[in-house]
C-alpha cells in the first residue's frame, strides 16, 4: 500500500494493485524462454545499429586468394575471418552482421505495413458490419485458402523481384490475420458498456473507432505483431532463397543461402552460419511473442 | 405509506415536463435464414409517460420486459419504431439538425455494470472531460478544472483523477460513471439498474448520492430497477412493465399502498419486506412462464398467469385508464379487492 487513502465520504479499496507496467514486467520476467529471447533480439538489433563498427570488412569486398576460408577454429582458418569467406572471398561474419540490418528491416516494414492497413480494414469490418464486412472478410477468407509461400511467389512474379517487392507480398501474405484478430476485438468490444457511453456523449464514428475501441485491441495486436516479425524474416528469407527476394550481393540471409548452396558438400559454413542466423532471429521472435502472449491475456493470468 | 421509506426530495423547477413519451413502441426484426419472413419481436409495445424536473420515475418489472430497451429509446441510442419523444421540450423523433447536439446533451445514461461502463485504458480525468472536448468547445485547463469539480461533488478525491478505472471498486466506478453523465448538464438521468451490481452496502451510499445531485441540479430520473426496495427508497412515481406493456403506473405510496393490477400485486408480494400483516400484502405465486415476446398471448398480455382471468381478457386487450388515482391496463381492475 503506497497511498494513504483516509477518506471518510468513500470507503477505498486497499492496498492499490500494481501500475499495469510493473504487473506485465512481472508476469513476462518470469517466463525465462520470453527473456532469453528478448535479449537475442537486443543482441541482433545492436548488432544492426552497429554494423559498420563491428564489421571487420565491407560486406561486398572480395578477395580471390581467400575463398572459402574455414572458420578459424578449423583447419586452414585464419584469425583474420574469423567465420570464414565464401566462394568469392568475402567475409562471412561482416556480411551476417550487416545481413542483420536486412532481416530487422524486413521484418519491422512488413509487420508496419500490414499491421496498419489490417487495423483499418478489421475495424471498418467490425465497426460497420454488413455488406462491408462480408466483402471485407471473404477476401481475407480467399487470401487464407492460398499456400502463404506460393501467394507471396505470385505477387512478386506479377510486381518484379526485388527487396521492396518481396516485402509487400509478405506483408499481402500476412494482412488476413491482423485483419481478423482486429475484427474479432472490435466486435466483442463494441458489445461493451463503455462504447455506448461514448455514443451517448456525442462521440463521432472515428472517436469511437480509434480512441475508445482500438486501444483495447492494442494487447492482442502486439502479440500477433511479435510473432509476425518471425514469419516476415522466414517468408523473406525464402523468397530471397529462391531468388525472388533481396537481390546479390546484398547480404541478406536468404540471398546468402541461395548464393552458395552448391558449396553445401564442401563448405559446410557457407551454408550453415545464415541459416543459424535466420533459425536463432525466428526463434527469439516467437519465444518473445509467447511471453507477451502471456503477460498481456488476462485470461492466460494466474 | 406502508413502511417508513424516506420520501425523496423534491426538485427545486418541479412542474415542467423534461421527458413525454407517447405510445413509445421498439420492434425488433429477427431473420430467420435467408428465405424465411423476419419474425417481429415487440420489445416495447407502447409505453406513454411524463417525468417532471426533479422527478424521479422507477420502471420496474422482471427481466425480459422491455425495461432496457425503454431506457435505451430514452437515452436516444435506439430509435423507437414508432411513437412520439420529447425530451427537454424538442421532438426528439424528428430532431433539426441545429438542435441533434442539443437534444443529445440534455440527456446522460448510467450503465448497470461499473466494470463494463468505463474504458479501462483511460485515465478517470480523460473518461471524464471526454464528453466536454467532444461537445463544447472548453479549453484543456478549463475542461480538467470542470472534471476535477465533479469529481468532487461525487465524492471522489483529486488523486483519483489521474487514474485507471481498475484501480477502483465498484461503488467508486459508478460514482465516475454517474460523474460523467453529469458533466454536460443534462436534464434528464437514465439510470438503468445503477446499483443492481453493487454490494447492498455501497447501494444505499450510490441511492443517496444520486438523490442529493437530484435534489442540487433539479435533473430528472428514469430509473430502472427490479429491486422495489430500491425504487420505493428513491422513486415518485412508477411505471410497471410486462412483457413489453405497462401495466399499471402512478404515483409510488398509491402503487405500494393499494397495487390494482394482478401483476402489480404478484410483484410487490414476491418481495419478501413489503409482504405481511403491516402492509396487507399476499404473496402470489404465479403460474407458469413469461411468454415469450415473440408469441405474445393475444388480448391482455398478462392472461396466461393471472389469477383472475375471465374470457373478455383472452380477447381484448385491456387500455390503461385512469382508476383510483393511477393508470392501470385491466378489465377486472375494480374487482378485484386490492391484496
Amino acid at each position: 500500500m503506497t497511498d494513504t487513502m483516509n477518506d471518510t465520504v468513500v470507503p477505498t479499496i486497499h492496498g492499490s494493485p500494481p501500475h499495469p507496467l510493473r504487473e506485465f514486467w512481472g508476469y513476462f520476467s518470469g517466463n525465462h524462454g520470453a527473456v532469453a529471447g528478448l535479449a537475442i533480439i537486443v543482441f541482433v538489433l545492436l548488432m544492426a545499429i552497429l554494423a559498420d563498427v563491428l564489421a571487420p570488412y565491407a560486406p561486398d569486398m572480395t578477395n580471390t586468394s581467400v575463398a572459402l576460408t574455414p572458420p578459424f577454429w578449423q583447419e586452414g582458418g585464419s584469425t583474420s575471418y574469423l567465420l570464414g569467406t565464401d566462394a568469392i572471398g568475402r567475409d562471412i561474419l561482416s556480411r551476417l552482421i550487416y545481413g542483420s540490418r536486412l532481416s530487422l528491416a524486413i521484418g519491422i516494414v512488413v509487420v508496419a505495413l500490414s499491421v496498419i492497413s489490417g487495423v483499418v480494414l478489421g475495424l471498418i469490418a467490425g465497426y460497420f458490419r454488413g455488406i462491408l464486412e462480408i466483402f471485407i472478410m471473404r477476401v481475407m477468407d480467399i487470401m487464407l485458402t492460398i499456400p502463404s509461400l506460393l501467394l507471396a511467389i505470385v505477387i512478386v512474379a506479377i510486381l518484379g523481384p526485388g527487396l521492396m517487392n518481396a516485402m509487400i507480398a509478405v506483408a499481402l501474405v500476412v494482412l488476413p490475420h491482423y485483419v481478423r484478430i482486429t475484427r474479432a476485438t472490435v466486435i466483442s468490444e463494441m458489445s461493451k458498456d463503455y462504447v455506448t457511453a461514448a455514443i451517448v456523449s456525442g462521440a463521432g464514428k472515428l472517436r469511437i473507432m480509434f480512441s475508445e475501441v482500438l486501444p483495447n485491441c492494442t494487447p492482442l495486436l502486439i502479440v500477433q505483431a511479435s510473432l509476425g516479425i518471425s514469419a516476415a524474416i522466414l517468408d523473406a528469407a525464402a523468397l530471397g532463397f529462391l531468388g525472388l527476394g533481396a537481390q546479390p550481393p546484398s547480404p541478406e540471409w536468404g540471398t546468402m543461402l541461395a548464393d552458395s548452396r552448391e558449396f553445401v558438400l564442401r563448405a559446410w559454413w557457407v551454408v550453415t552460419l545464415p541459416g543459424l542466423m535466420i533459425l536463432t532471429t525466428v526463434l527469439a521472435f516467437n519465444l518473445l511473442g509467447d511471453g507477451l502472449r502471456d503477460a498481456l491475456d488476462p485470461k492466460l493470468k494466474r | 405509506m406502508p413502511v417508513g421509506a424516506g420520501d425523496p426530495p423534491s426538485g427545486t423547477s418541479a412542474g415542467t415536463s423534461v421527458v413525454s413519451a407517447n405510445n413509445l413502441q421498439q420492434t425488433y426484426q429477427i431473420k430467420r435464414g435467408m428465405f424465411a419472413a423476419a419474425d417481429q419481436l415487440r420489445a416495447v409495445g407502447g409505453v406513454s409517460f411524463t417525468v417532471d424536473a426533479g422527478k424521479t420515475l422507477a420502471v420496474v418489472g422482471e427481466s425480459g420486459c422491455g425495461k432496457s430497451t425503454l431506457a435505451r429509446m430514452i437515452a436516444l441510442i435506439e430509435k423507437p419504431t414508432a411513437g412520439d419523444l420529447h425530451l427537454n421540450g424538442m421532438n426528439a423523433i424528428a430532431v433539426p439538425d441545429d438542435a441533434r447536439k442539443r437534444l443529445r446533451q440534455s440527456v446522460q445514461m448510467v450503465f448497470q455494470n461499473p466494470y463494463g461502463s468505463l474504458n479501462p485504458r483511460k485515465k478517470i480525468g480523460s473518461i471524464l472531460e471526454a464528453p466536454l472536448a467532444i461537445n463544447t468547445d472548453l479549453n484543456a485547463a478549463q475542461r480538467s478544472e470542470n472534471g476535477r469539480a465533479m469529481m468532487a461533488r461525487v465524492g471522489l478525491r483529486p488523486e483519483h483523477y489521474e487514474r485507471y478505472p481498475h484501480m477502483f471498486s465498484g461503488g467508486q466506478r459508478q460514482r465516475i460513471a454517474i460523474a460523467r453523465a453529469l458533466m454536460l448538464d443534462p436534464k434528464l438521468l437514465v439510470a438503468d439498474e445503477p446499483v443492481s451490481a453493487l454490494d447492498v452496502s455501497i447501494q444505499a451510499q450510490v441511492l443517496n448520492l444520486l438523490l442529493d445531485l437530484q435534489e442540487e441540479m433539479g435533473l430528472a430520473y428514469l430509473f430502472i430497477s427490479h429491486d422495489l426496495g430500491v425504487v420505493r427508497h428513491i422513486a415518485h412515481d412508477v411505471l410497471v412493465m410486462y412483457l413489453g406493456h405497462a401495466v399499471e403506473q402512478g404515483e409510488k405510496n398509491k402503487i405500494f399502498s393499494q397495487p390494482r393490477h394482478p401483476y402489480t400485486q404478484a410483484l410487490l408480494g414476491s418481495t419478501p419486506g413489503l409482504v405481511g400483516a403491516a402492509t396487507g400484502l399476499k404473496r402470489i405465486v404465479l403460474k407458469g412462464e413469461l411468454p415469450s415476446p415473440l408469441n405474445p398471448p393475444s388480448g391482455c398480455v398478462f392472461s396466461t398467469r393471472c389469477p383472475h382471468v375471465v374470457e373478455r381478457c383472452r380477447l381484448e386487450r385491456p387500455l390503461m385508464r385512469e382508476l383510483d388515482g393511477r393508470q392501470v391496463a385491466c378489465h377486472e381492475a375494480e374487482k378485484l379487492n386490492s391484496a
